[in-house]
């Protein structure tokens, strides 16, 4: 890595991707910023507003509530995901035919369009007709994720741990079997037990895989929208409306240009942000 | 610490083994003394890592038994047998300090804290690692892990036997001497059963007491570095040991004797070869040939200096033989006669020694 | 412990099975058997769905719309990517550091953000409804996701290839495609992978930036859920034949992924 050369023309090789990039990235966030700061009256007249957008999204109590459901969702997914896929990846075979099964089905989900899972989950948590919602009924819960706020939550988070586990399984796993078999051996040796290994070989060597599966994990439900809004549509009420969904009620429900630009620009930086700091914390205690 | 003997020992990574091919290892009766230097020399491939992860137990053989003792640890795990092993790549404990990592195997065999300490000096005094006890052990150097390798086979009291498998492969050539010479002044001290495995000849034969000579999965000498020099028992430990490797010549027999190119060769034993069925070869290590007035024709081909000596290729009879002339002694310049040593001439027949 | 380990993988393929066989276990009932019962498998298996999709245009046009775009978007990504992680692993150039981490932060733009400025931009270029703009529009997060993968298997081989061949007397472009392009074939296909996948499941551009011409199936589906009542078996049908593009790729690719995971670019 260190012994790159100097070559400033190298910027060739790099120009198609920036200018496709910048495309697609400048115009639309220019736009949004156009938005931001200014105010229309629906006949495509703008004044300039200057920052109360700003101020009245970050005063607003539907963006807190908003932003408290995303950071609940974010955090309780991330507290489930890692673990459960770390204990699967521990549990997976080495070698052996069984490990492609294991990798094909497990890669599954992740293949399957956003508004299917959603749909599909919608289909299966249904108290009448879906697996799930019926089947607890028949067991003794009153369970019904179109009414109660709380089996709502219940179905969101498990259709996410449906779908994105894997993720961290796979990622997990490929950390596990680039570890050196004699690692394992020195440890047998040494008499170490398999908490010991896992503590002290297993973790060791899985931080960074980890760090990205976090930080894909992070970004990635904090950004989710197709999902929930097919499976419960924010409701019921606003019980499930995470940061996205609320956005695009305001931008393409309500055609509120300025405030939900405003919240735009917010709700990106806030992902930067909290990127960021995940990113730093976590190199910090790698380089440790 | 225990003697080590291993009994019909063969080992088959397949299923279900058909032909001689198939066995890793064939079949294998060696015993270890107790306190002895070993080397387990042979060529990549051989079979030599395959028995090493059987006597540490990471293996379980196909067949025979493995004795500590003359106990049978066979079907005992790793951990059992009170072994340790230092690894070709360095196998440190990353996340933990030097003293940790030394501290490891007795922590995991509940050893009381105090003697840990104690254990843990004493051993980083031994192996140098005193003065960074403290840093994190991912920040050493590859000779510095593999000092924490040993170590952490050192460090316990118990241990039967060492094992390396190719420890210095990834160590910088300069370091290398200095860490050989480290590992058999420790041998001296500590008294440990030690078994090195390489295939690298001069490791071998400086670290051990005795060799072990593997190759295709067979064990072809096991003698002390003289007698692998001065009696292969086997074209192959001609071959593999010494620089260049020991003369093989086409061997025809008359009157019961060794013959080459025409002339009788001279050899220790007087054995009448005439019983013998199968192919015969005369084996003679090019520090005992020399020019002389009589005995096989051959030319010069070429001549290499080596130093204190030159390697002189001659042809004899369409066959190749080559033969050290120190400095300072005169080269024939075409035309010469060679004699063999009569005690170091020895008569192979398919490749074993027979006379 | 050891001995009952098989069974935590297993229970987790269990899991994840359960959900798509009820999507399975719909598309072949009846709308009446579907709202009129709950059975465990169908009564009267009927294939209808299927035929509705595979003859009606609106449904298998939409198959072909997606498979479309996102076959543009990952040549597309994948070919521009490719010089440009060649000089991210090989050279320094000004400010190449702050430009691959602003590459990097697209990936974290939320789609939700960016719908309704990529519909006036594509608009006002006049690519709406096009495929090529959801390809477009897609390559904001392939492109750099990419990019990443690349580098990642770039910094891997070694520079000496790079020297030796110039030393044989290759040119720049024919070292990079017969030699090197090849050498990273593992890279290539995992970066395609993990591109068709993000495009394949992307929905909220796609419906945005499209209206008939070049609808994507989940457009179709989400439309049908919403006008035609609930046609959940149909629905059903729909969506598994979605998963069957997923599958094929993700099993072609299979021993491909673990090595691309390893190198810990995602």
């Amino acid at each position: 890595m260190n012994n790159k050369t100097i070559n400033h023309a190298a910027w060739i090789f790099v120009l198609p991707v920036v200018a496709l990039v910048a495309f697609n990235a400048i115009i639309p966030l220019m736009t949004v910023v156009n938005y931001s700061v200014q105010e229309t009256f629906g006949d495509n007249t703008f004044f300039w507003a200057g920052v109360i957008w700003f101020e009245e999204v970050l005063h607003s109590t539907r963006f807190h509530d908003a932003l408290l459901r995303q950071l609940t969702f974010t955090f309780t997914i991330l507290a489930i995901e890692v673990p459960l896929g770390v204990a699967i990846a521990l549990a997976m075979p080495r070698k052996g035919p069984w490990v492609s099964v294991c990798l094909v089905t497990m890669a599954l989900p992740l293949l399957i369009p956003w508004n299917v899972v959603g749909a599909m989950w919608n289909i299966f948590a249904l108290p009448d007709i879906g697996l799930l919602g019926r089947g607890l009924n028949v067991l003794g819960f009153d369970y019904n994720f179109t009414r109660q706020p709380g089996d709502a939550w219940f179905t969101l988070i498990v259709m996410d741990v449906w779908h994105w586990t894997s993720l961290v399984v796979l990622l997990a796993y490929a950390g596990l079997v680039s570890i050196p078999d004699a690692y394992y051996q020195a440890a047998k040796i040494d008499g170490a037990g398999s908490f010991a290994i896992f503590r002290f070989i297993q973790l060791p060597k899985l931080k960074r895989v980890l760090t990205i599966a976090v930080l894909l994990r992070f970004m990635d439900s904090f950004m989710i929208y197709t999902e929930p809004f097919v499976l419960t549509g924010g409701g019921p009420g606003n019980s499930t409306t995470l940061l996205s969904i609320d956005l695009v009620k305001i931008a393409l429900g309500q055609f509120d240009l300025g405030p939900a630009a405003a919240m735009s620009l917010i709700y990106f930086l806030i992902i930067l942000l909290l990127s960021w700091i995940f990113y730093t914390l976590m190199m910090r205690s790698e380089a440790q | 610490m225990a003697k080590i003997t291993l009994e019909n020992l063969g080992h088959s990574y397949m299923e279900n083994p058909q032909s001689e091919a198939d066995w890793a290892l064939k079949k294998l009766n060696i015993d270890w003394d107790d306190g002895g230097a070993y080397a387990l020399l042979g060529p990549s491939g051989c079979g030599k890592t395959t028995l090493l992860s059987i006597i540490s137990g990471l293996l379980h053989p196909s067949a025979g038994r493995v004795l500590f003792d003359d106990q049978d640890v066979t079907d005992l795990p790793p951990d059992q047998r009170h072994i340790a092993q230092v690894f070709q790549f360095p196998v440190v404990y990353d996340t933990m300090t030097v003293y940790d990592n030394l501290a490891f195997p007795l922590r995991n065999r509940h050893v009381p804290e105090a003697d840990v300490d104690k254990r843990v000096r004493e051993i980083a005094e031994m192996i140098d690692l005193s003065d960074t006890l403290k840093s994190r052990a991912k920040g050493l150097t590859a000779d510095g892990k593999q000092k924490i390798s040993l170590g952490r086979g050192l460090v316990r009291s118990d241990v039967n036997v060492i094992m390396f498998d190719e420890p210095l492969t990834v160590i910088d050539p300069h370091l290398k001497w200095l860490l050989r010479s480290k590992l058999k002044e420790l041998h001296q001290r500590v008294k440990t059963t030690m078994i090195y495995v390489t295939h690298d000849q001069t490791e071998a034969l400086t670290f051990a007491d005795k060799v072990v000579v593997m190759n295709l999965g067979e064990v072809v000498q096991i003698g002390t570095p003289v007698d692998l020099f001065e009696r292969p028992q086997h074209t192959f430990v001609g071959h593999f040991i010494g620089s260049p490797g020991m003369n093989v010549l086409p061997c025809a027999v008359e009157d019961g004797k060794p013959h080459f190119a025409g002339s009788e060769i001279e050899t220790a034993s007087s054995r009448n070869l005439n019983e013998l069925k199968g192919e015969l070869q005369i084996g003679v290590r090019p520090e005992f040939v020399q020019f002389a007035d009589k005995g096989v024709p051959a030319k010069v081909v070429k001549v290499s200096d080596a130093g204190r000596f030159r390697i002189v290729e001659t042809r004899a009879d369409d066959t190749s033989i080559k033969l050290l002339v120190p400095e300072g002694q005169g080269i024939p310049a075409d035309d010469a006669f060679l004699a063999f040593d009569r005690d170091h001439t020895q008569v192979y027949r398919d490749g074993w020694i027979v006379a | 412990m050891r001995r009952y380990s098989w069974l935590v993988p297993t229970l987790y393929i269990l899991f994840l099975m359960l959900p798509i066989y009820w999507l399975l276990n719909m598309s072949f009932k009846t709308t009446n058997e579907i709202l009129g019962s709950f059975t465990l498998w169908p009564q009267e298996f009927t294939l209808e769905n299927y035929r509705v999709i595979f003859t009606d245009p609106t449904w298998y046009n939409g198959y072909i719309n997606s498979l479309i775009y996102v076959t543009l978007n990952t040549v597309l990504s994948v070919a521009v990517a490719l010089p440009a992680a060649y000089a991210f692993s090989r050279y320094r150039f000004l400010g190449d550091k702050h430009l691959f981490f602003w590459l990097l932060t697209n990936r974290m733009a939320p789609p939700a953000v960016f719908a309704l400025p990529f519909f006036q931009l594509y608009s006002a270029v006049g690519l709406f409804d096009t495929h090529l703009a959801v390809a477009l529009a897609h390559t904001l997060f392939n492109i750099p996701l990419a990019v990443w993968i690349l580098e990642g298997f770039m910094s891997g081989v070694p520079k000496e290839l790079d020297e030796t061949a110039y030393v044989d007397g290759h040119s720049f472009w024919s070292f990079f495609l017969k030699i090197f392009v090849p050498t990273i074939a593992a890279g290539i296909g995992v970066a395609a992978f993990f591109c068709f996948m993000f495009s394949w499941v992307e929905l909220l551009l796609a419906k945005t930036l499209t209206a008939v011409e070049a609808k994507p199936i989940a457009a179709t589906m989400t439309r049908t859920a919403s006008t035609s009542g609930y046609e959940l078996g149909l629905l059903a049908a729909a969506g598994s034949l979605t998963i069957v593009p997923g599958a094929f790729v993700i099993y072609f690719v299979r021993n491909y992924i673990a090595k691309g995971f390893a190198l810990g670019r995602v």
